[in-house]
């Protein structure tokens, strides 16, 4: 069998460690579990990954009042009893009220597809132990019909978590873990050029220099991310600021730091800036 | 040399470092080993390890240095080389472990795993294909005694970089380690455990099943049936020592009280400020000029609000037991701290102590005397989580051996 391999995209830069965790994941044909600051692109991966791999892909935004079995199916109770007064439709058929979820229509699809569970810590604390069954045997049983959904062929399920919670022993030990460091400057500069390829190199380094630093101060209650650093770097290149300007003062900063707090911290150190 | 199957002693040395991988997890790097995945190149091997055994980046750190320590070594000489392709590449069977054995397994020390596991190989390479793949008996095995020791060996073309060791010896993961760094995020993430969800208040969500029943026998026409949201019932109360000698810890606390206060889930959370001991109040200022009497908390807090103390407990002796020992002068204190300590731990009944000091300087009267009457925890997330799971649990009969 020739294994599939993915090693990034043109726009997603991924370390070769996170390529081998992918390759591991769809090898083994285990969920891969994805940390990390937010910012680091975890949601990103799954979308590249897909579209490297030329499979469909089903996202599930979980939401702190979902449960497991919306991923799968949702019977619509609701609309049936509803119909069941107005008499629209056959209500006797079940099957016409129950809606299938991301992970319920990559089971049923006939090709192999990426399946985007985002943010699996918003949910409930038991909800990732809902789902093992599922993404063990890869099927599922609707109960409302008693039909059985075998996935006929298995998707790379990739789970993004910001830290928000831990997650359950039993899940994490079925999982392939993956932890998406914070770039270091060699990869962000990589990551930059990505978004603006055509940004001065001096300006560059100027911005890079000064972001970092700001990631080091101990007082910031949220450090910025990669997806703030390239707003910033849109800003200064849209604004047409030069590289000696910022060795002064931040310009639009705002963008980096989103809170107040944070900001008047920043504006305190503001002149003990030395490179 | 090695006598051992390769990499079982790597997995028990990440068990004794504290790193916790299971069996299953185990079985998973062997699986991915199986398919070829590795090949001979110790930094697939670093990556695809790491992926499949570690599943919390505060491990990175202590598998990094598991890693380097284990694969250290000299160059391999080029014929070993081939000796860890055959090896990395073939095939090998696995052993089918139903969940309940994969579970026993789980439960036992680091010795009795070796043993069960050795067995386990055994038993199922014979019945699976006859051979002795696994466990190094006569010399058959690919690991171990046949003169062939692949730890040892760094393995050329690491693609031009750092080779595996170099880049597990860089420690890159240290500031993710539990027992070291508390951030406001994790702070969160833990206190976030520190609930108890039950159903009171305004009716204002729909009740589906309610709703279907009512529905039901109202013949049909429908009766919707609300109830009240789960909430957290819990209440919260953080009692900070500020000044003197936690100073240094002062940014540490500073970000507990940031996520406690965060923490939107809890039913009720407050906060007050003592210095190294509480006496006849409490301060709802660092600065400790608006008072409240510790009667009055007492009184006004239940007894179910969980109490967190944090301070170092680190005082002179005579504070805690000598009438008038407060430290500042214009706390006249009639009744000594321990008596208001013991008061205050009467009264809340699930109550923890976070102390940033390090366990390993404990051993000190005060230290001592507070861990009695509140269970005491490092300030770490460790100790947190501990703490969390303390304050979840049944009500702790009261150290009365003091008093």
């Amino acid at each position: 069998m020739l294994l599939e391999n993915f090693t990034g995209t043109d726009d997603y830069i991924a370390s070769p460690e996170l390529q081998e965790a992918v390759n591991v994941a769809l090898a083994l044909e285990r969920p891969l579990l994805l940390k990390g600051e937010p910012g680091t692109g975890k949601t990103l991966l799954a979308q590249s990954v897909a579209r490297a791999l030329k499979r469909p892909l089903h996202t599930w935004h979980v939401k702190s009042t979902s449960r497991a079995l919306d991923g799968l199916y949702i019977y619509d109770a609701v609309q049936r009893l509803h119909d069941s007064r107005f008499q629209d439709r056959d209500v006797r058929d079940i099957r016409q009220y129950i809606r299938f979820g991301a992970l319920g229509r990559s089971f049923l699809a006939d090709e192999p597809s990426v399946v985007l569970i985002d943010e699996i810590d918003k949910a409930d604390l038991e909800f990732p132990n809902d789902l093992l069954h599922e993404l063990d045997r890869m099927s599922f049983t609707v109960m409302e019909t008693g039909d059985v959904h075998q996935a006929k062929q298995r998707p790379l399920v990739v789970i993004t978590s910001n830290n928000e919670k831990e997650l359950p022993d039993a899940f994490l030990r079925r999982c392939i873990f993956h932890f998406i460091a914070f770039p270091e400057r060699e990869l962000m500069a990589r990551i930059v050029a990505v978004h603006h390829p055509h940004v001065r190199q001096t300006l560059l380094d100027e911005a890079l220099a000064r972001f970092y630093w700001l990631r080091t101060l101990p007082e910031l209650r949220k450090r910025p991310s990669t997806s703030e650093l390239i707003d910033w770097i849109g800003a200064l290149v849209k604004g047409g600021i030069a590289e000696d300007e910022l060795t002064a003062r931040v310009p639009f900063l705002g963008t980096l730091i989103k809170k107040e707090q944070d900001l008047d911290a920043v504006r305190r150190r503001g002149r003990g800036w030395v490179r | 040399m090695r006598s051992e199957p390769l990499l079982l002693d790597f997995f028990e040395l990440l068990r004794s470092r504290g790193v916790p991988v299971t069996v299953r997890e185990w079985m998973t790097l062997v699986e991915a080993m199986s398919k070829g995945l590795v090949a001979a190149d110790l930094r697939r091997f670093y990556a695809i390890a790491r992926a499949t055994l570690v599943k919390h980046e505060r491990y990175y750190d202590a598998f990094d240095q598991c890693f380097a320590h284990y694969f250290a070594g000299a160059d391999a000489p080029p014929a070993l080389k081939a000796a860890l392709d055959e090896w990395l590449t073939a095939p090998l069977p696995l052993p089918q472990l139903s969940e309940d054995e994969l579970a026993a397994l789980e439960r036992l020390t680091p010795d009795e795993l070796r043993k069960r596991f050795e067995e386990t190989m055994r038993q199922q390479t014979e019945r699976h294909d006859g051979g002795n793949r696994w466990i190094g008996t006569g010399g058959t095995s690919p690991f171990g005694n046949g003169g062939v020791n692949p730890a040892g060996m760094r393995v050329g073309g690491a693609g031009g970089g750092k080779s595996a060791i170099q880049v597990a010896a860089q420690r890159r993961f240290r500031d993710y380690r539990s027992d070291i760094v508390l951030d406001t995020r994790q702070i969160g993430a833990a206190l976030r455990k520190l609930r108890r969800l039950s159903r009171e208040g305004q009716r204002e969500e729909v009740d589906i099943d309610g709703t279907i029943a009512a529905t039901a026998k109202n013949a049909g026409d429908i009766e919707v049936v609300l109830q009240p949201p789960r909430e957290n019932n819990l209440k919260v109360l953080l009692l900070m020592d500020v000044g003197g000698s936690m100073e240094p810890y002062a940014l540490l606390v500073s970000r507990l009280f940031s996520a406690a206060h965060a923490a939107s889930h809890f039913r009720e959370f407050h906060h007050f400020y003592f210095h190294n001991c509480v006496y006849e109040a409490v301060y709802r200022d660092a600065r400790m000029s608006d008072a409240l009497s510790t009667v009055e908390l007492t009184r006004w807090l239940q007894p179910e609000t969980r109490l967190i103390f944090v301070g170092d407990a680190h005082m002179a002796p005579y504070e805690l037991t000598a009438p008038f020992g407060a430290i500042d002068y214009y706390v006249q204190n009639r009744e000594n701290g321990l008596d208001w300590m013991r008061r205050v731990a009467r009264h809340f009944k699930h109550r923890v102590w976070l102390n940033p000091l390090p366990g390993r300087f404990w051993a000190h009267p005060t230290i001592h005397a507070l861990g009695e009457l509140f269970p005491m925890y490092e300030l770490t997330l460790d100790g947190l989580e501990k703490a969390v799971e303390r304050l979840l649990g049944l009500p702790t009969p009261l150290e009365e051996r003091a008093a």
